[in-house]
C-alpha cells in the first residue's frame, strides 16, 4: 500500500515538474512585464525600467533559461521570487492560500455529502416524484455555469436586503471592514460573508454528485450481491444501506479527482465575483498585469492542488476497494 | 468448392429459423428517444436557438452593432424588441449575434474535442506500451496544466479572427477525460474476441482502429459530443465574462451578460435574456444527450462522470 | 410423497406484459431433491427466484407459494426477510458476484447467522468458521478473514453454500450451483452440498441446465419449457422412458462420455428451431413448431400435465400406471416407447460421422500443426494503477501437440490450464519463448509479414462466444467476407464467396445484410463458422465452439462442424472443457495441466484406459446423464484447487492433487516429489506424463 501510494506519487511529481517548465515558459515569453512598466504615468526613464526587470528577474533581454535558471534555483529552495510591484510572492502566496481554502472547503465538503446523499436517495425512488424534482434541479444546476450562478445569487441576495431594508446578506469579500465586536460578531461576519460563495460552489457539487452517485446506486441495485444480502434474510432497506452504498461509494472516488479540477477552475469566477482576496483573483490580476512570478507561482499553486486531489482520489480508491488493497 | 448438400440446407433451414426481422438499430434508437419526453423537448429548444441565431439578425432591422442615439437604456418596445443597452445598441440583435458566436464555438469546440479524445484514446488503448504511456503522460499533463492560464493569457492578444483560435484553444482543453474513458473501451475492446480473430486474420492496426473499435465507441461518443457542446458554450462565457474569451467589438453570450451584470437589477432586460438563453441552451443540450444515452445505450448508460464544469 | 414443505401451485410471473413463468406446480418434499431441468429461457431460475420472492420490482407474481402453509407470495418485505436465509435458503449461480466485494467472508456469514440468531459477535463468528470447515475450505479460520476476490471460485461456491445452510433452513434452493465451475470442483461442490443437505435434513431444489447433474443428484425431475412444467417424474422413470418429446430430444442431444451399449456412440439429434420468444408463444402446445410428433390437435389447446397425457385415457399399459409421472403432451403413451433418433431425424448422418473408428490408426498424411514443448510465461503484476512485476506465471509450461491433415485434436484441461494461451501463442505465429511451433510444415522463426499473411489464411480461428466474437457494428456479410479481405481478394471473388459460404453453414445468402444480432446463439455461430471457412483453411482452431450454446442447438452445431471436415478434408483443433463434447467431435485427445501435456492419444483408447491419474480424475468427476450408472460409479474427488502457476513445483506438478501419489510409499513418492514425469510413449501412440500410470476404469 505505501510503496502503491509512493509510486503514484512519483509519477505525479514528474507530470508537476514538467507542468511547471510550461507555465514558466508560457508565462515568460507571453506575458509582457515591460509593456507594464513603460505604460506608468509618468513614463520611467527605459534605464530604470531594465533595472526594474533585471531586478525582478523577468528581463525579456536575457535568455529564456538562464531566466528560468534563477527563478528555478529560489523555487527549489522555497522563494519563489517578486512580485511586479516588488512585493515577495511568498507573502503574498501566504495570505491568499487560507482564503482560497476557506472558501473551497466549506462548499465542496458539504457539497458532496449532501450529493451523495441525494444521489443515492433519488437513486432508491428512481422515477418518483421525489427523484424526479431533484433531477430537474440538478440537471438545472449543471446548466449553469459556475459565473453567472454567483452572479444569480448576488442579484438574489441584493433583492432580499432591498425588500427586507437591512444588510441581512453580505457578500462583498470575507469580512466587513472595521467591524466592532467580540470573536462571536466577527465569526457571525464571517459566516454571513461565506454564505453566497459557499452556496455557488456548493449547489453545483451536489448537482453533479447527485447525478453520478444516482448513476452508480442504479448500478448496484440490480446487482448479484445486494441480492444475496436479502437472501439472507436482510429487509430491502438495509441491504441498501449496508451493501448498496458502501459499494456504489468506490467509483465515486475517481469521480472525485476529476469533480476537484472543475471546482477549482469555478472557484476563480467565485472569488473575482464575490471580491474575495484568493488565488484566482490573484491569477486573474497578475496575468492583467503581466506578473510572471506570481502567475507562475499561481499555476504551480493549482497543478499541485490537482495532483493532490488525485492521490487523494488514489487513496480513497485503495481504501474503499479492498480488491485494490489487496492485489 | 462444392455446394452445400441438400441435406445440410434442410436441417439449418429448421435448425433456430431467423424469427421476424427485427427492427434495425437506428429505428430502435430513435423510438426509445422519441419516449423521452424531455429529450425530444430539448431538441427543439436546440433546433428552434439555432433558428434564432441564425434567422434573428434578419428579423430586425438593427445590426448589433448599430448605435440608437434616441434611445439609451429604453425597456424593450416594438421599435427595441429586446430594449437597448446603456449606448443604445440593440438588446435583441447583439443577443441574437452572440448566441449565434456562442453556438458556433461550442459546435465547433464539442466536435473537434471529441474527435482528439478519439483518436488519442483508440489510439492509446490499442497499441499500449510506449504509445501508451506516452499518450497517457501528455492527457494527464493538459489536465494538471492551468488552461484557464493558457486560454487567458493568448486569447486577449488575438485580434480578428482571433475567436477560432479561442475555439481551437477551448478544444485543446477539452478532450482529456473522454480521451481516458475511450482509452479504457479500447482496452477492453482489445481483448474482444471480435478484434482478436480480426487480428489472427491479418487485419492490418490501423484497419482494426478504425473498422472495429471506432464504430464501438461511437455511441459513446455521439453522447459525449453533445454534451461537450453544451460544457464548450459555458466555458466560453465564462472566459468571455472575464475579458478573456471573445474579444469586442464581436459579442457572445458571456460579454453580453458581463455588460448586463452591473445593470441586472435596474435593467434587467441587459441581462436577463442573455443569461436565459444561455442556461436554455445548456439545459436543452444536456436534456438531449441524456435522452440518447437511454436511447442508444440502455444498459451503459449514465455510468461516467459529468463533464468538467466550465472553467 | 409426505406433505410438501414448499408447495408451488399455480406460480405466474410476467415482465412488463411478457409471461416468464406460467403455470407452475412444484411440490417439494420435506429432505426431497427435486431436480428442475430446462435451457436458457425456460424460466426455471425465475422460478426460484419467485419462490424467494426475490424478483425485482418489475416483476408480476401471481399464484401460491406456500411454505409449510404459509403463503409467500404477496408477503410483504419484514415477513419475507424473516424467511429467508432462515427456513428458505438459496445458492446462486455466480459465486464472485453474488457477495459483497467490499466485505469479509466470514462477516458476511456472520451477518447471515446474526439477522436471524441472537448470537453474540464472537460466538457468530466462531460458528461461521465451523461452517467454511463443514463445506471443507482449509484452513477456516484464517479463510474467513479473506474478501471475496481473494477466493476462487470453488471456494467462493463452498462458502455460499456455508451462508446458506448458517441458519439450518427447511429449504435449500441452488440455481445452477455449479454451471461456471471445471468439472473437478463441480463434482467438489455436488459432494458438499450433500453433505449440506446431510447436516440439515434441507429439501433440495437444484435448477440446473445439466442433465449429467440432475442424475446423480436428484430424487425427482421436473422439465420446464417456454415457462411451463412438460413433464416430471422420478428421476430413474424420466431417463429411462421420457414421456414428451421435448424431454426424449434433451435426452438425445447432449454427448455423452459413455458410449451406448455397443460400444458405438450414438450420433447426436439437434432438436430442430429455437424456444419460442416469451411474448409470441403459439397457440396449443409451446413445442408444437419444434415437434417432429406435432398433429393438428397440439396446436389447438394446450396440453395439460396429466399422468397420461390427456385426461381419460388413464389405462395404458406401458406403465402409464405411476401417478408420479407427469408429461403435457397429447401424444405421451407413444413416446414412452421412442428413442431420441426415432423422433428427431438427423439428416444425412450416416458417413458424416468420423471415418477412423476405434483403433483405426492415424491418417497418412503431412502435419498441419506441430508444437513441441511450447512455453510462455506472463509477468505477474501487482497494483492497481502503476504496476509491478513481483513473478511470473507459467501459464503454458511444456505443451507437445501435433495434428495431421484431416484430423481431429481434442485439447481438454480445465481453467488455467494454458489451453487458451497455447492457442493464442500458435495464432500470433510468432517464435515463441521456449520450443517450437510450426504450422502447415513451417516454422514461425523468421517469418516475413508476407508469409504471415499467408500462413494465416490457412489457419483460421472459431471462438467461444459468438456474440463477442463477431462484431456487432458489422452486417454479417462483411464479417464473413473479413479475412477475404485481409488476404486482398478482389471484390468479384468476395461476391461470389459470401453467399457460397452462408449456404455451406446452412443460412441463407439473403442473411448477408443483417446485423449479428439479429440472429439466434447457433445460427451466429454458423457465421463464425463461415468466416474462418472463407480463406479455405486447412486448419481450424476451435475455442469452446458450443459451450455458450444450450444443448439442443449446440448438438446442430457439432453435427455442422463434423460434415464440415469430412466434406473438406479439414483438419481441427478442437479446445473444450468438456470432455463428452470431445469425444463426441475428435479423433486424439490431448489432455493438459497446469500449462503441460500430460496425456495423449486416440480418444477410444484414452478415454477407455486413461493412465494419468489426473485424466481419470477427470473423466471420473464428468456426470453422466443416466441416473442409474451414475449412482453406480464411484467418484475420483480431487483435492483443492490446482496450485497457482505462479510457482513451479519440484517434481511431478499433479502431485499435490494426486489420488496415486497419496497411496504411494514414501520410497516411490520420492520420485514424483523430485523428477518431473515426462511424456512417455505407453504403447501406440498412448503417451501419458506419470512415473506410475496404472489403468483404471473410470466410467
Ligand atoms: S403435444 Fe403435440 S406438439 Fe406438443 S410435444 Fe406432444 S406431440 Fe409434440
Ligand atoms: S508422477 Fe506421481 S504425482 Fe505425478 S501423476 Fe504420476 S503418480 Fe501422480
Amino acid at each position: 500500500m505505501a510503496a502503491y501510494v509512493a509510486r503514484r506519487a512519483g509519477y505525479y511529481v514528474a507530470l508537476l515538474l514538467v507542468a511547471v517548465c510550461l507555465s514558466y515558459t508560457l508565462a515568460a515569453t507571453a506575458l509582457q512585464p515591460r509593456a507594464y512598466f513603460e505604460a506608468r504615468q509618468p513614463p520611467p526613464r527605459p534605464a530604470a525600467v531594465d533595472a526594474q526587470l533585471t531586478a525582478l528577474g523577468i528581463d525579456d533581454r536575457t535568455p529564456l533559461y538562464d531566466r528560468f535558471g534563477h527563478w528555478a534555483a529560489h523555487a527549489v529552495r522555497g522563494d519563489l521570487g517578486r512580485t511586479i510591484d516588488d512585493t515577495s510572492v511568498n507573502d503574498e502566496f501566504g495570505r491568499r492560500v487560507g482564503v482560497s481554502l476557506r472558501l473551497l472547503l466549506v462548499g465542496t465538503l458539504a457539497g458532496t455529502v449532501l450529493g451523495i446523499l441525494a444521489g443515492a436517495w433519488t437513486a432508491v425512488r428512481q422515477y418518483r416524484l421525489s427523484d424526479r424534482l431533484v433531477t430537474v434541479g440538478s440537471f438545472l444546476l449543471l446548466s449553469t455555469p459556475v459565473f453567472l450562478l454567483a452572479v444569480l445569487l448576488k442579484i438574489g441576495a441584493i433583492r432580499l436586503n432591498q425588500a427586507l431594508g437591512t444588510d441581512l446578506i453580505r457578500f462583498t469579500g470575507e469580512t466587513t471592514p472595521g467591524l466592532r465586536g467580540g470573536w462571536w460578531a466577527h465569526a457571525k461576519d464571517r459566516a454571513v460573508h461565506l454564505l453566497l460563495p459557499s452556496l455557488s460552489i456548493g449547489l453545483i457539487t451536489i448537482a453533479t454528485y447527485s447525478r453520478y452517485q444516482r448513476s452508480t446506486m442504479l448500478d448496484v441495485l440490480g446487482s448479484d450481491y445486494l441480492r444475496t444480502a436479502q437472501a439472507k434474510g436482510l429487509t430491502r432497506r438495509k441491504a441498501l444501506l449496508k451493501h448498496g452504498l458502501r459499494t456504489a461509494l468506490i467509483p465515486m472516488s475517481t469521480f472525485f479527482s476529476y469533480n476537484f479540477l472543475a471546482v477549482f477552475t469555478g472557484a476563480i469566477f467565485t472569488e473575482a465575483i464575490f471580491g474575495w482576496h484568493g488565488m484566482g483573483e490573484w491569477l486573474v490580476g497578475s496575468i492583467g498585469k503581466d506578473d510572471v512570478n506570481s502567475v507562475v507561482a499561481v499555476s504551480s499553486f493549482a497543478a499541485v492542488v490537482v495532483l493532490f486531489s488525485g492521490l487523494v482520489a488514489d487513496v480513497l480508491h485503495a481504501a474503499l476497494d479492498p480488491r485494490i488493497r489487496h492485489s | 468448392m462444392a455446394t452445400a448438400p441438400e441435406a445440410l440446407l434442410a436441417e439449418a433451414a429448421s435448425d433456430d429459423g431467423l424469427v421476424a426481422r427485427p427492427p434495425s438499430r437506428a429505428r430502435v434508437t430513435l423510438r426509445r428517444f422519441l419516449a423521452h419526453p424531455t429529450a425530444v423537448a430539448g431538441l427543439a429548444v436546440v433546433a428552434l436557438l439555432f433558428v434564432l441565431a441564425f434567422a434573428g439578425p434578419h428579423l430586425t432591422r438593427w445590426s448589433y452593432s448599430d448605435i440608437d442615439y434616441t434611445a439609451l437604456r429604453s425597456g424593450p418596445s416594438a421599435r427595441h424588441w429586446w430594449g437597448t443597452n446603456r449606448i443604445g445598441q440593440d438588446v435583441f440583435a447583439q443577443t441574437v449575434r452572440g448566441l449565434q458566436k456562442s453556438l458556433i464555438i461550442g459546435l465547433l469546440v464539442g466536435v473537434a474535442a471529441t474527435a482528439g479524445a478519439a483518436t488519442v484514446g483508440a489510439c492509446a488503448g490499442y497499441f499500449g506500451g510506449w504509445t501508451d504511456r506516452l499518450l497517457t503522460f501528455v492527457t494527464d499533463l493538459l489536465l494538471i496544466f492551468p488552461s484557464f492560464l493558457v486560454i487567458s493569457v493568448v486569447s486577449p492578444r488575438l485580434k480578428g479572427g482571433g475567436w477560432l483560435v479561442f475555439a481551437l484553444l477551448l478544444a485543446l482543453f477539452g478532450w482529456m477525460i473522454t480521451a481516458r474513458v475511450v482509452r479504457s473501451m479500447a482496452i477492453s475492446l482489445r481483448e474482444r474476441e471480435f478484434v482478436r480473430a480480426a487480428r489472427y486474420m491479418a487485419v492490418g492496426p490501423l484497419r482494426i482502429i478504425a473498422r472495429h473499435i471506432v464504430p464501438n465507441v461511437a455511441s459513446f461518443l455521439i453522447i459525449d459530443a453533445t454534451i461537450a457542446v453544451g460544457s464548450a458554450v459555458m466555458s466560453e462565457t465564462a472566459l468571455s465574462y472575464f475579458g478573456f474569451g471573445v474579444q469586442p467589438p464581436d459579442v457572445s453570450l458571456g460579454t453580453l451578460i458581463a455588460d448586463g451584470t452591473g445593470a441586472a437589477i435596474t435593467y434587467p432586460w441587459m441581462f436577463f435574456f442573455a443569461a436565459g438563453l444561455l442556461v436554455v441552451f445548456v439545459l436543452a443540450v444536456n436534456l438531449v444527450g441524456d435522452g440518447l444515452r437511454d436511447a442508444i445505450d440502455p444498459t451503459s448508460a449514465r455510468r461516467r462522470p459529468g463533464r468538467r464544469r466550465a472553467r | 410423497m409426505n406433505d410438501p414443505v414448499l408447495d408451488i401451485s399455480g406460480l405466474t410471473v410476467d415482465f412488463g406484459g411478457v409471461p416468464a413463468v406460467r403455470g407452475v406446480d412444484l411440490h417439494l418434499g420435506r429432505g426431497e431433491v427435486l431436480g428442475l431441468v430446462g435451457e436458457s429461457g425456460s424460466g426455471k431460475s425465475v422460478t426460484a427466484l419467485a419462490a424467494m420472492g426475490l424478483l425485482p420490482a418489475a416483476a408480476h407474481v401471481g399464484g401460491s407459494v406456500r411454505l409449510d402453509g404459509a403463503e409467500l407470495v404477496g408477503a410483504g418485505d419484514k415477513a419475507l426477510s424473516r424467511v429467508r436465509g432462515n427456513r428458505v435458503a438459496m445458492v446462486f449461480q455466480d459465486p464472485l458476484s453474488a457477495f459483497t466485494p467490499v466485505y469479509r467472508i466470514g462477516d458476511q456469514i456472520v451477518e447471515a447467522i446474526r439477522t436471524h440468531q441472537d448470537l453474540s459477535r464472537e460466538k457468530a463468528a466462531a460458528r461461521a468458521v465451523e461452517l467454511l470447515d463443514l463445506v471443507g475450505i482449509p484452513e477456516p479460520r484464517l479463510r474467513a478473514a479473506a474478501f471475496p476476490h481473494e477466493f476462487s471460485g470453488g471456494m467462493r461456491q463452498r462458502a455460499m453454500i456455508a451462508m446458506a445452510v448458517a441458519n439450518n433452513p427447511d429449504v435449500l434452493l441452488a440455481d445452477e450451483p455449479t454451471t461456471a465451475l471445471d468439472v473437478t470442483v463441480q463434482a467438489q461442490i455436488l459432494d458438499v452440498l450433500r453433505t449440506a443437505r446431510r447436516e440439515t435434513g434441507a429439501a433440495l431444489l437444484l435448477v440446473s441446465h445439466d442433465l449429467g447433474v440432475i442424475a446423480g443428484m436428484a430424487d425427482r425431475v421436473a422439465v420446464m419449457y417456454a415457462g411451463r412444467i412438460v413433464e416430471t417424474a422420478p428421476v430413474d422413470a424420466l431417463f429411462a422412458a421420457p414421456r414428451m418429446p421435448y424431454t426424449l430430444g434433451l435426452i438425445g442431444a447432449v454427448p455423452r462420455l459413455d458410449a451406448d451399449a455397443e460400444g458405438r456412440l450414438e450420433p447426436l439429434v439437434p432438436i430442430p428451431g429455437a424456444p419460442p420468444a416469451p411474448g409470441a408463444l403459439p397457440p396449443g402446445c409451446a413445442f408444437a413448431p419444434r415437434c417432429p410428433l406435432a398433429e393438428d390437435r397440439c396446436r389447438e389447446t394446450e396440453p395439460l400435465l396429466t399422468a397420461a397425457g390427456r385426461a381419460g385415457k388413464a389405462t395404458h399399459p406401458a406403465g402409464a400406471a405411476d401417478p408420479a409421472h407427469l408429461a403435457a403432451c397429447v401424444r405421451a403413451e407413444e413416446v414412452g416407447a421412442l428413442r431420441p433418433l426415432d423422433v428427431f431425424p438427423v439428416p444425412g448422418t450416416d458417413g458424416a460421422l468420423r471415418k477412423a473408428g476405434p483403433g483405426g490408426g492415424r491418417p497418412v498424411a503431412d502435419d498441419v500443426l506441430r508444437v513441441t514443448d511450447l512455453a510462455r510465461t506472463f509477468p505477474l503484476l501487482k497494483g492497481a494503477i502503476v504496476k509491478r512485476r513481483v513473478g511470473s506465471v507459467h501459464a503454458v509450461d511444456g505443451v507437445d501437440l501435433d495434428i495431421r491433415a484431416g484430423e481431429v485434436l481434442g485439447l481438454v484441461g480445465e481453467s488455467g490450464s494454458g489451453k487458451s494461451t497455447t492457442l493464442f501463442e500458435i495464432l500470433e505465429l510468432r517464435p515463441p519463448e521456449r520450443g517450437s511451433v510450426e504450422v502447415l510444415g513451417r516454422s514461425v522463426e523468421g517469418l516475413t509479414r508476407r508469409d504471415a499473411r499467408a500462413l494465416r489464411a490457412g489457419v483460421q480461428i472459431v471462438f467461444q462466444d459468438p456474440m463477442a466474437s463477431l462484431d456487432p457494428r458489422l452486417p454479417v456479410g462483411d464479417i464473413v467476407a473479413e479475412p477475404l479481405r485481409a488476404q486482398h481478394a478482389d471484390r468479384a471473388l468476395v461476391a461470389r464467396r459470401v453467399p457460397e459460404l452462408l449456404r455451406r453453414v446452412g443460412l441463407e445468402p439473403a442473411h448477408a445484410d443483417r446485423f449479428p444480432h439479429e440472429f439466434s446463439g447457433g445460427q451466429r455461430q454458423r457465421i463464425g463458422i463461415a468466416r474462418a471457412l472463407a480463406v479455405d483453411p486447412r486448419l481450424l482452431i476451435l475455442d469452446e465452439p458450443v459451450s455458450a450454446l444450450d444443448v439442443s442447438v449446440q448438438a446442430g452445431i457439432l453435427n455442422l462442424l463434423l460434415r464440415l471436415r469430412a466434406e473438406l478434408g479439414l483438419a481441427y483443433l478442437f479446445v473444450s472443457h468438456d470432455l463428452s463434447v470431445v469425444r463426441h467431435v475428435a479423433d486424439r485427445v490431448g489432455v493438459m495441466y497446469l500449462g503441460r501435456t500430460v496425456e495423449t492419444g486416440a480418444v477410444a483408447e484414452v478415454f477407455a484406459r486413461p493412465l494419468h491419474p489426473y485424466t481419470q480424475a477427470l473423466l471420473s468427476a464428468v456426470p453422466l446423464p443416466d441416473p442409474v450408472r451414475e449412482r453406480a460409479r464411484t467418484r475420483i474427488l480431487l483435492p483443492g484447487d490446482p496450485p497457482s502457476p505462479t510457482s513451479r513445483p519440484s517434481g511431478c506438478p499433479f502431485r499435490s492433487r494426486c489420488q496415486v501419489f497419496a497411496a504411494l510409499d514414501p520410497g516411490r513418492k520420492e520420485r514424483c516429489t523430485t523428477q518431473a514425469p515426462a511424456l512417455a510413449p505407453q504403447g501406440g501412440d498412448h503417451t501419458a506424463a506419470c512415473h506410475f500410470p496404472a489403468e483404471r476404469a473410470v466410467l
